[in-house]
């Protein structure tokens, strides 16, 4: 059977593609936090990202005209006086964060912040500055933090917007640069390449110092990070809420083979159970049973699964529970009419008259020979599953707590995506969607060829 | 079986799960339902005692006040029935009765164009849109269907023969409401070429409302049949390359008679019973996914009712279009299977 997959190349390409799939759940589950995942509905784990940023391979497709978005938060720290110094002569001690910021692109970046928590005695003096690649240096902040009379701790932002940074850029490029710039942004003035209204590309080298004088312990940047606001960022960009995607789409592989998989194990299982069940007893039990196969089977799916979602809960587990209840009637259908056939067989009568009990012979003769039948059909109803629970999250009736591809797909269509040409936004998770149904059907197609045999004239 | 047989236990079949449904929809949505409706009633009754001063002022205090009130509202309660929970057997059979006469009673929140808050008038004004979008793009869907699958299937093995499989399965793994998304996202935004709301912004019944209805069908259109001709193809395909084996299609050919005439005037003759019975289930299959693509295109038919009513719970409306969505439902298979009787004189002589 297996042989059968492999010499077909569609069942490869569908093993390798679910092979890759399999791969990047494994590494959301390693590499992306749990706990980022959880806060996917939290707005305030994604401030420091930019809005509906574009992604950053599409912003370097594009010539890289767009400014990129920059967290940096692993700075060079060094203290003065160094380790070797004698401590107590220097009269001042300091703790300084370097970040380097390498300018590639063509558009001023939007704002630049930088955020830090600091440990001090006394008032310590912070000293933002920065050295562009034309060697110029500018001073962007010295301001002293909050007087505190023992050890404290200290949290803040710096915004290029902050009066403070502006009137600083703005006198320091009246001295640099022939052209004034009256009213311009800060980081319009320290990103552009002087006289001109272009970006200075290059390394920028932000300089971050917590100044400390006299006793007591030496100030210390427990914590620093520099935003540099743009608008590409990442591997997938970001949406409205400032939610990185690439999260949300390696996060949600893991999800939809979890619908989909035991969605179709559950149901080809139950329907397989019910149909050979039915077959094999046969008369009032296969009549009352195929009856009731009847109703479920024209219960119209899509409309009940959405008042259940409504009503009962949206839990993803409960979600599949309810997937189920429909998924098993189709192959109830077939697997009785081929456990009827199968019964007829002579070995199975030999069974029987021999003595055998009914489930012994049902497990042991029956149920094999429907094996690659039920398979294939697992194989088959995986996508039907993931479309539809991805339909009812797009309807906004999926889990809150779990961000599947039809959640994302539910936010962009409410958000406008499409009027605003977010692509980034609504293609991806679709064409997630659409892979890993793809991915299954060709294994699908493939088994499909060894338990209908007759195909294979086709 | 006798057909005449065949049809009553059908037709029992049907009426079974029918009531199923309308059971099981009632059961889901009745004690919101119930919370709904004594919610109404305490607020009819204290609005009224509220708004008259002179009813209010009549009493020396509070507690009288309130113990008047609650008297009152136990005994509208149990003038409406509400006094029994809603699954006692008499107010199940009542609300069940009255949705199979078809009475689905006024709606909480939506309301029709024309403004009456009957459910049956709503679902009067949104059937036939729903009717007009997905029959035009099933018939659309089956003449491309047949015609491609058809020739696929005369020359299997082809270059047409494999492009029309490869389009069938990669197109049947797509949602269609996210290609809908796309095709708003092209054809309305990037390329202002269609509209992108579907639903037009004439009032029925003024001037040029059946041109613009047209104009903004064509998008959800284009979608539905791009993404259902593919499999329809290949089922017909694989149908005609089971027929093109038998033994009189060669008998036909030595006889010279053209490959055309053979594969259009024969062989798909013998392949019609199967493929009329998918159409129809497509049909019915996308009834249920009417919810999604309309609220996709923001078409105003069923779909978008029922999604609407979930939305804001509007419980009559929901129990009213599921009922009537079941009964479509199960009319187009039932349709399915008489008409796979026809055309197939095996089963006509039953």
């Amino acid at each position: 059977m297996l042989a059968e997959v492999r010499r077909s190349w569609i069942g490869m390409a569908g093993v390798c593609m679910l092979a890759a799939l399999a791969c990047v759940s494994a590494a959301a589950v390693v590499l992306v936090p749990v706990e980022t995942f959880q806060d996917w509905n939290n707005p305030g784990r994604w401030i420091a990202l930019p809005k509906t940023a574009v992604p950053a391979w599409a912003n370097w497709m594009d010539g890289g005209r767009l400014p990129e978005h920059a967290v940096l938060d692993e700075p060079a720290s060094w203290r003065l006086p160094g380790a070797g110094d004698p401590r107590g002569t220097a009269p001042v001690s300091a703790h300084v964060h370097r970040f380097a910021l390498d300018v590639d692109y063509d558009g001023f970046p939007s704002d630049f912040i930088y955020e830090f928590t600091a440990r001090y005695e006394g008032s310590p003096l912070l000293r933002l500055e920065v050295e562009r690649p034309d060697g110029l240096r500018m001073v962007l902040l010295s301001s002293s933090l909050p007087f505190s009379e023992g050890p404290a701790e200290h949290s803040g932002r710096v915004f290029s917007a902050d009066a403070a940074v502006r009137k600083a850029a703005e006198l320091q490029s009246d001295a640099a640069f022939a052209l004034p710039a009256r009213g311009e942004a800060a980081e319009r003035i320290v990103f552009s390449g002087g006289g001109s209204r272009e970006v200075l590309k290059g390394v920028y080298s932000f300089t971050a110092g917590l100044y400390g004088a006299g006793g007591g312990a030496p100030p210390e940047l427990a914590e620093s990070r520099l935003i540099v606001g743009g608008r590409a960022f990442g591997a997938m960009g970001t949406d409205d809420l400032r939610r990185d995607l690439a999260v949300g789409l390696v996060w949600g592989t893991p999800l939809a083979l979890l619908v989909g998989t035991s969605v179709a194990v559950g149901s080809v299982a139950a329907g397989l159970a019910y149909g050979v069940y039915a077959g094999y007893r046969g008369k009032l039990t296969d009549e009352a049973m195929m009856r009731l196969n009847d109703v479920v089977y024209a219960l119209p799916a899509l409309p009940f699964l959405i008042i259940l979602a409504v009503t009962v809960s949206s839990s993803i587990f409960v979600m599949i529970g309810f997937l189920m209840m429909f998924g098993w009637v189709g192959i109830a259908k077939v697997s009785r009419s081929m456990a009827l056939q199968v019964r007829t067989r002579g070995y199975v009568e030999a069974a029987e008259m021999m003595g055998q009990r009914d489930s012994r012979v049902i497990l042991r003769h029956v149920v094999p020979q429907l094996l690659p039948y039920a398979l294939a059909s697992v194989a088959i109803s995986v996508p039907a599953a993931i479309t539809t629970e991805a339909g009812l999250s797009f309807l906004g009736l999926g889990d809150p707590s779990f961000p599947t591809w039809g959640q994302i797909l539910h936010d962009a269509s409410s958000y406008g995506a499409a009027a605003r040409g977010l692509w980034w936004w609504i293609v991806p998770p679709g064409m997630m969607i659409a892979l890993t149904g793809l991915s299954f059907v060709f294994i699908g197609d493939a088994l499909d060829r060894v338990a209908n045999p007759r195909l294979r004239r086709r | 079986m006798g057909l005449k047989r065949y049809v009553a236990t059908r037709l029992a079949t049907m009426f079974g799960v029918l009531m199923v449904t309308l059971l099981l929809t009632i059961a889901l949505v009745g004690s919101n339902m119930d919370a709904i409706l004594k919610q109404g009633v305490a607020f009819q009754v204290r609005s009224e005692i509220t708004g008259d001063p002179a009813a209010a002022g009549g009493f020396s205090s509070a507690e009288e006040l309130e113990r008047f009130v609650e008297d009152r509202i136990r005994q509208r309660s149990a003038e409406l029935g509400l006094d029994e929970p809603w699954h006692s057997p008499q107010r199940l059979g009542l609300a069940m009765y009255r949705v199979l006469v078809l009475d689905f009673g006024h709606a909480t929140f939506l309301s029709s164009d024309s403004g009456s808050t009957s459910v049956g008038d709503i679902l009067a004004e949104r059937l036939p849109r729903t009717a007009m979008l997905f029959t035009t793009a099933i018939a659309l869907m089956s003449a491309a269907g047949v015609l491609l699958g058809s020739l696929a299937g005369s020359r299997a093995g082809s270059i047409p023969d494999r492009l029309t499989s490869a389009f069938a399965v990669i197109s049947s793994s797509f949602p269609v409401w996210w290609i809908g998304m796309l095709m708003i996202f092209v054809f309305a935004f990037s390329f202002e070429i269609f509209p992108a709301r579907a639903t037009p912004d004439i009032a029925p019944g003024d001037d040029g409302y059946a041109q613009a209805l047209l104009y903004h069908m064509a998008l959800p259109l284009i979608t539905l049949v791009l993404i259902g001709f593919g499999s329809l193809a290949y089922i017909v395909r694989n149908f005609v390359v089971g027929v093109m084996q038998e033994d009189f299609v060669a008998a036909k050919r030595t006889m010279g008679i053209s490959r055309r005439r053979v594969v259009y005037g024969h062989a798909l003759r013998n392949a019609a019973p199967p493929v009329v019975t998918m159409v129809a289930l497509s049909l019915s299959g996308s009834l249920g996914g009417a919810i999604i693509t309309e609220a996709v295109f923001d078409w105003p038919g069923m779909g978008r009712l029922y999604f609407e009513a979930i939305t804001v719970m509007d419980l009559p409306v929901i129990v009213g279009s599921t009922y009537v969505l079941t009964a479509f439902f199960l009319a187009s298979i039932f349709a399915a299977d008489l008409m796979y009787g026809r055309l197939d004189p095996r089963v006509r002589a039953g």
